[in-house]
């Protein structure tokens, strides 16, 4: 029984890149590594309008399939030297896009010892946004992983297309397309991890 | 495998809070899905950026103008713990704020007229000690308008964000200070349940206060905590 109360949540407001964004964190990996993706999209309020002051925050495994993370137990997959995993990609304020450079991550196992299919674990945050929403990114052309997904098979089948990155060009690095949408009947789904 | 504690209704706001107007457009409208938490879930950001992240725990002078930050020099300090009592050391805690006039020093940040502070840049990041204690210095920033309603005024606040040692423990907060008038006023504030209100404004703390030189003030932050029984190491990050 927890003995301390949660602090809450409060919104992270239209003011924080201030401190929540430097130049290219939202480039996880050098222009020049292998397999290099981009991933883009915007943020869309009920109305449709792309929000100019969202923040996408990314958590991923590399492209083996190993978080660098001290609870990731299988020591024998690879690290990859300076790959963290992590980024933030906030909205540009021009394009109202956001947009991360990756690589595609490596499948990781599930708690029912399957594997998952390959994903980004995506949060939300913004002006207007009391909590952050979370929600996972994954790739439209991995349709045999994606059908076996200890978390896509949770969602209800009419919905699981919100949560999949379409490739929309493949000169330079491949570029998947991912908008996350508040409300409508497309919204994306988020999840409470529980 | 570990589990986190979920956030609870209890302790956190609504995604949607009319009297706070943005958030009627900017959240979810279905539910959540419940999923059980993976290892994608129970690893995190955290302790890598923290690692690799350096102190920079003084904003009266981390403009590196020369000149100290103009406003009451105070002291912002606490232990970031988890739900269980265990400190989460080693962590790197950020914050963001307006400088002592209410003024941001960010490109888009509505104008009023009150002087902006040149020597205020207006954010740091500290990492907590052995003990979850992080330890700012800085200017009490000022009150300022904003377009929610009528004559609306956001209380004197500071941003404060936490990655904490998982995905799901990560939080954006604000912290307020005590016996602000404007905090009875403020949507954002009340969209928080009442009984979890209170551990959102910092305690003034004589003991931390310096002599000549700076009030002090204490606000702890707790994240969500591993399900299991906590064992000495239980939440507390080592490098």
């Amino acid at each position: 029984m927890a003995s301390l109360k949660q602090t809450p949540s409060q919104t992270v407001g239209p003011y924080y890149a201030m401190r929540l964004f430097a130049p290219d964190q939202n480039r996880l990996v050098p222009v020049s590594a292998p397999g290099r993706i981009r991933v883009e999209g915007c943020v869309l309020d009920a109305d449709g309008v792309p929000m100019e002051d969202a923040l996408v925050e990314i958590w991923q495994a590399n492209a083996h399939g190993r978080f660098r993370h001290p609870d990731d137990p299988r020591v024998d997959v690879p690290l990859t030297p300076g790959f963290v995993g992590f980024g933030r990609a906030p909205v540009d304020l021009e394009t109202r896009r956001f947009w991360f450079e990756t690589t595609k991550p490596g499948r990781v196992l599930a708690p029912d010892g399957s594997s998952q299919a390959p994903h980004l674990s995506l949060v939300v945050q913004g002006r207007g946004m009391l909590r952050p929403s979370f929600t996972r990114l994954y790739f439209a052309d991995e349709t045999t992983a994606n059908a076996a997904d200890f978390v896509l098979v949770r969602v209800p089948e009419a919905r699981r297309h919100t949560l999949l990155a379409h490739l929309v060009s493949s000169d330079g690095a491949p570029t998947y397309r991912f908008d996350i949408r508040f409300q409508g009947n497309d919204e994306t789904v988020f999840f409470v991890f529980d | 495998m570990k589990r986190y504690n979920p956030p609870s209704v209890a302790d956190h706001p609504p995604f949607s809070h009319a009297a706070y107007r943005s958030t009627v457009k900017r959240s979810p409208a279905f539910d959540a899905i419940l999923v059980p938490q993976t290892i994608s879930e129970i690893t995190g950001p955290g302790p890598a950026v923290s690692a690799l992240a350096e102190d920079d725990a003084d904003l009266t002078t981390n403009a590196h103008t020369g000149s100290a930050a103009i406003g009451e020099r105070s002291i912002l300090t606490g232990r970031v713990l988890d739900e269980n009592g265990a400190p989460v050391a080693g962590m790197l805690v950020e914050i963001w704020q307006a400088d002592a006039s209410g003024r941001y020093a960010h490109p888009r940040e509505k104008d009023f007229p009150a002087p902006r502070d040149p020597n205020f840049v207006g954010h740091g990041a500290c990492k907590t000690d052995g003990a979850g204690v992080y330890r700012f210095t800085t200017v009490k920033p000022g009150p300022y308008p904003w377009g929610n309603h009528d004559n609306a005024w956001r209380p004197a606040h500071v941003h404060f964000s936490v990655l904490g040692p998982a995905l799901v423990t990560r939080l954006v907060t604000q912290m307020y200070f005590p016996g602000d008038p404007l905090l009875s006023l403020d949507p954002i504030f009340h969209a928080v349940p009442e009984p979890a209100r209170g551990r959102l404004v910092a305690a003034y703390d004589h003991s931390v206060t310096m002599p000549n030189w700076a009030l002090g003030y204490r606000f702890d932050i707790v994240l969500a905590g591993v399900e299991e029984t906590p064992t000495e190491e239980a939440g507390t990050w080592r490098h």
